[in-house]
């Protein structure tokens, strides 16, 4: 199989211009006539629907939960890029395609950054547009703040609920055209599975999750827009529903699964407290702009933080990184707190933390001035922690948060099965193996709301479809193995629950494939996750009965295919010998610890065809080429 | 580790929206005071899993307390006895050893029980849709600078505009009004300058399907301000009240 991405020609800056000028269009009175599958209501799933159900098409928009407002988007806090330049401090696209081709440590796209960072600055109006409430300065301008290791001001936020404002405006969006008749709401509707017919996307079966009833929905086009994966380590900052069964059981029948490796390791969360404890926290990182990270000097100082001086403290970011300092990207900040605690220089109970300190901060600025700027993040952390992060300084552990990796998709979108488009999170995206903040928010409304109307016309215009019912023998072979799957699952009656299957694969993965590898452990790893998805097979047990609500049995389903998913994305973390952004393979590293490249092997895409479970997939490779932006290494000293 | 608490838990038990339902006495031991509210349910659900009883149903996300998915009465409370907290947010440092804690779902005609403690609120979804947006198309938007918006303004609408639409606001309102929910939204909208064009439409339209969906009237009972998770202001029914009466008079007006 060969990838092509289908970069237009001409320079970067008039790439994306240039192909909506030349792609296909469909005549307005013909897109009523074609149906669109959108599976999400996030930020991507919901930007998208509201916006091809204004061009016409009708649109059905799927999600797990009871109403679409509640997809997991509607969690993020600190704030969402574009390059709007406001601040006059030398931001512009070109500023940002630069940042994020770099933040991703090269392995991303030129093509699609530079796009990503292009369309920016259209978001912001749309949602300005919309009435999202951003938060302004007296002039009654936007105002903006920096974010995530960028020596710019171009991040846009709501106080720290960045992702609800978006995604209600995106809802609202959506809702408007329910109200207009253009799209039909599916809630609470699990999908099963992805149906192909003659090689084209063509429909989806689906779980009523409060009936039980197993159905199919055909359509034009299937558009999967259902986040990442996160949850594969049981333990992350996502929600609790994400999942990768969509994404799992479309790759089972031929769409290619780009980069899995690629996970984002969020530097300030909550620590662990607690081991029935099934959700991390999540703090903000925009709490690094003021709060200093420390650890103390002598591992056996066991003094109360506050009591530890000056000179007993080392401020290991500030001290080795002096130009980013605190504000170093992620994936460097998480690593360098799991090192200080692996050396035995971790704090709190378990040895599992770092400080992170705001006495400095409050002496400078005042108390109130960090209570504006942080207090819900304060009052949270307080909350959960039982300890006042105004008087002791909190603690912090990097958690899982974030899936660099998905579907591989082309330029517009569009996995390697035609038909089926891929947006936000699910993609393998814009962020190569690392994602700067406040970037997954720009991508996935890019994606939605500019992106995917336009090139969803050019697949339709290109294809003639036939018309497919949900009376075909494909989707009733997908139905059929979707109630017998359910029957499975229901019939095994075992001794354990899922949620101790999940919590076993999840402690794997974490140890074996989490912030740092080794070849060793990978193995190990490959050797681990098959024992467990026997074990689930033959012991799980899943109360209660397939017709009716029934919350086990959904867990049970998307942990199946986490069980599935695990082993590929052991294989390509053992594949991709090099370190880079949130992959970190041991065996490759400089001498002082930093990340070390391979440009000469590895500077592809590894894009991984389904051979049957538990047999390795098959690799395949897109090359990366950079013509604008020099392949350097990424320091942030 | 830390402190644990023994409790007894009464729990609305109903197989489907058209069983009775009833109560159930289930014991829940050793509890970590450091668990959520959540975190102990689940760790019931798991021994009941494995006692070859059927867990028990309830409606959960984020655990962050900002998609709004998650909610029950606690002790007659909604969301339990913290002020500005939701179920997911609610730690069991705030329960005593030995208490009883009756749990059951959101009451209320227009939130069907769909099983357990989990209810059907699609009708704030059909409150939405017919008419808390502005109807802008996507590509039509103008820079967004264009319009300054004072801060005072901006920050009000961002109050309102923080409602999760949990419906704690819906199941302590001894009417089961739904004033507070869709006062948020008119309020929110109401004061930016992109919202005005639809204003009266919007206030009109979203109180017209709030009475459809069979939810009671409001008569400043103020429950749902101490119920709401976040914060959410009666001064925005208010704002509503306004909105809607001088949308009403400028309809007899204009015709
Ligand atoms: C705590 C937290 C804070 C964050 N903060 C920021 C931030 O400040 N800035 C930033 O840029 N990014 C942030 N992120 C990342 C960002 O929020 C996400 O990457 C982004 O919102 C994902 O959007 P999405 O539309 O792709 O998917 P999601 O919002 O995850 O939506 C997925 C949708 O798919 C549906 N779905 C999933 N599986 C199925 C299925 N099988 N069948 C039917 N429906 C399904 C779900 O119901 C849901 O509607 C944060 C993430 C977390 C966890
Ligand atoms: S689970 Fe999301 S608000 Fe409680």
């Amino acid at each position: 199989m060969s990838l092509n991405a289908g970069i237009p020609g001409g320079p970067i800056a008039s790439k994306w211009t240039r192909h909506k000028s030349e792609i296909k269009l469909v005549n307005p009175a013909n897109k009523r006539r074609h149906t669109i599958i959108v599976v999400g209501t996030g930020l991507a799933g919901a930007s998208a629907a509201a916006s091809m159900s204004e061009l016409g098409y009708k649109v059905k928009s799927f999600c797990i939960q009871d109403s679409p407002r509640r997809a997991h988007s509607i969690a993020a806090q600190g704030g969402i890029n574009a390059a709007k330049n406001y601040q006059n401090d030398g931001d512009s696209v070109y500023r940002l395609f630069y940042d994020t081709v770099k933040g991703g440590d090269f392995r991303a796209r030129e093509a699609n950054v530079y796009r990503l960072a292009e369309l920016s600055v259209n978001i912001i109006d749309q949602c300005v547009a919309q009435g999202v409430p951003f938060a302004r300065e007296y002039g009654g301008l936007l105002d903006n703040r920096s974010f995530g290791g960028a020596q710019v001001s171009r991040t846009f936020y709501a106080r720290g609920q960045t992702g609800q404002q978006l995604l209600l405006g995106a809802y609202g969006a959506l809702m408007k055209e329910v109200a207009n008749g253009g799209v039909e709401l599916y809630p609470r509707h699990e999908m099963l599975d992805l149906v192909v017919v003659d090689g084209h996307a063509r429909g989806i079966v689906t779980r009523d999750l409060v009936s039980g009833v197993i159905e199919s929905h055909a359509a034009d086009a299937v558009v999967l827009a259902t986040g990442g994966y996160s949850t594969v380590f049981f333990l992350s900052t996502n929600a609790k529903a994400c999942n990768v069964t969509a994404t799992w059981r479309a790759h089972r029948k031929g769409a290619l699964f780009a980069n899995p490796c690629f996970t984002q390791i969020h530097p300030t969360c909550i620590p662990v407290h607690d081991k029935y404890q099934c959700k991390l926290t999540l703090m903000s990182e925009s709490l690094r702009n003021d709060g200093r990270i420390w650890v103390p000097k002598d591992p056996s100082d066991k003094r109360p933080p506050n009591e530890i001086p000056e000179s007993d403290r080392n401020y290991y970011l500030e001290e080795r990184y002096p130009a980013f300092g605190n504000l170093v990207p992620r994936d460097v900040a998480s690593r360098a707190a799991k090192a200080q605690c692996d050396e035995g220089y971790g704090v709190g109970p378990a040895g599992r933390a770092v400080y992170l300190d705001f006495r400095d901060a409050i002496d400078r600025l005042g108390k109130a001035k960090i209570e504006a700027r942080y207090g819900n993040l304060f009052d949270m952390y307080a909350k959960i922690v039982n300890e006042d992060p105004y008087e002791t300084p909190m603690m912090i552990y990097p958690a899982p948060h974030y899936a660099m990796g998905g579907l591989w998709v082309d330029y517009n979108l569009m996995s390697n099965l035609p038909g089926l488009h891929v947006l936000g999170e699910a993609n393998f995206s814009d962020h190569g193996a690392n994602r700067l903040g406040a970037s997954a928010l720009m991508q996935g409304l890019a994606d939605g709301y500019f992106i995917i109307p336009a090139t969803i016309g050019h697949y339709i215009a290109s294809e003639r479809l036939d018309k497919v019912g949900t009376d075909h023998p494909e989707f009733k072979a997908a139905e059929a193995a979707a109630v017998e799957r359910t029957r499975k699952l229901l019939a095994i009656n075992g001794k354990r629950t899922v949620d101790y299957f999940h919590r076993e694969l999840g402690m794997l993965m974490w140890d074996r494939c989490g912030m740092s590898r080794n070849a060793e452990g990978l193995q190990e790893a490959l050797k681990r996750v098959p024992e467990i998805r026997d074990e689930f097979w033959n012991n799980v047990n899943v109360p209660g009965s397939a017709e009716t609500l029934n919350q086990s049995l959904e867990k049970a389903g998307r942990v199946a295919d986490f069980l599935e998913f695990a082993e590929t994305m052991v294989y390509d973390a053992l594949h991709r010998e090099e370190s880079c952004g949130g992959h970190f393979r041991e065996e490759y590293q400089t001498e002082d610890h930093e990340a070390l490249r391979d440009d000469e092997r590895f500077c592809h895409v590894a894009a991984w065809e389904f051979q049957g479970v538990g047999a390795e997939p098959r690799l395949h490779k897109e090359a990366l080429s950079f013509d604008e932006i020099h392949l350097v290494k990424r320091s942030y000293k | 580790m830390s402190a644990t608490i023994d409790l007894t838990l009464k729990v609305w038990r109903q197989q489907d929206r058209s069983d009775a339902g009833h109560f159930e006495t289930i014991e829940a031991k050793d509890i970590s005071v450091d668990a959520s509210f959540l975190e102990m349910l689940d760790l019931v659900n798991e021994r009941l899993t494995l006692d070859g009883r059927e867990p028990i149903a309830f409606d959960h996300d984020c655990r962050e307390g900002i998609c709004g998915m998650c909610g029950a009465m606690v002790n007659g409370q909604a969301h339990g006895p913290e002020s500005k907290t939701t179920l997911c947010q609610l730690h069991m440092r705030h329960f005593s050893d030995g208490d009883t804690v009756v749990i059951e779902p959101w009451r209320s005609r227009a939130f069907p029980v769909l099983k357990d403690l989990v209810v059907d609120r699609s009708a704030f979804d059909r409150i939405i849709a017919a008419g808390g947006y502005v109807s802008v198309r996507t590509g039509q938007a103008p820079e967004a600078h264009s319009i300054p918006v004072p801060k005072n303004k901006a920050d009000l609408a961002f109050d309102a505009a923080q409602c999760i639409g949990c419906g704690a606001c819906v199941a302590a309102c001894p009417n089961a009004s739904a004033m507070l929910f869709v006062a948020a939204k008119v309020s929110h909208l109401s004061l930016l300058p992109q919202g005005q064009a639809e204003r009266r439409r919007r206030a009109r339209a979203m109180v017209a399907q709030m009475d459809r969906e069979g939810f009671g009237n409001c008569s400043n009972h103020y429950e749902c301000e101490a119920a709401c998770p976040k914060g959410i202001s009666v001064a925005h029914i208010a704002r509503l009240n306004r909105e809607h009466l001088f949308a009403s008079v400028m309809e007899k007006v204009t015709g």
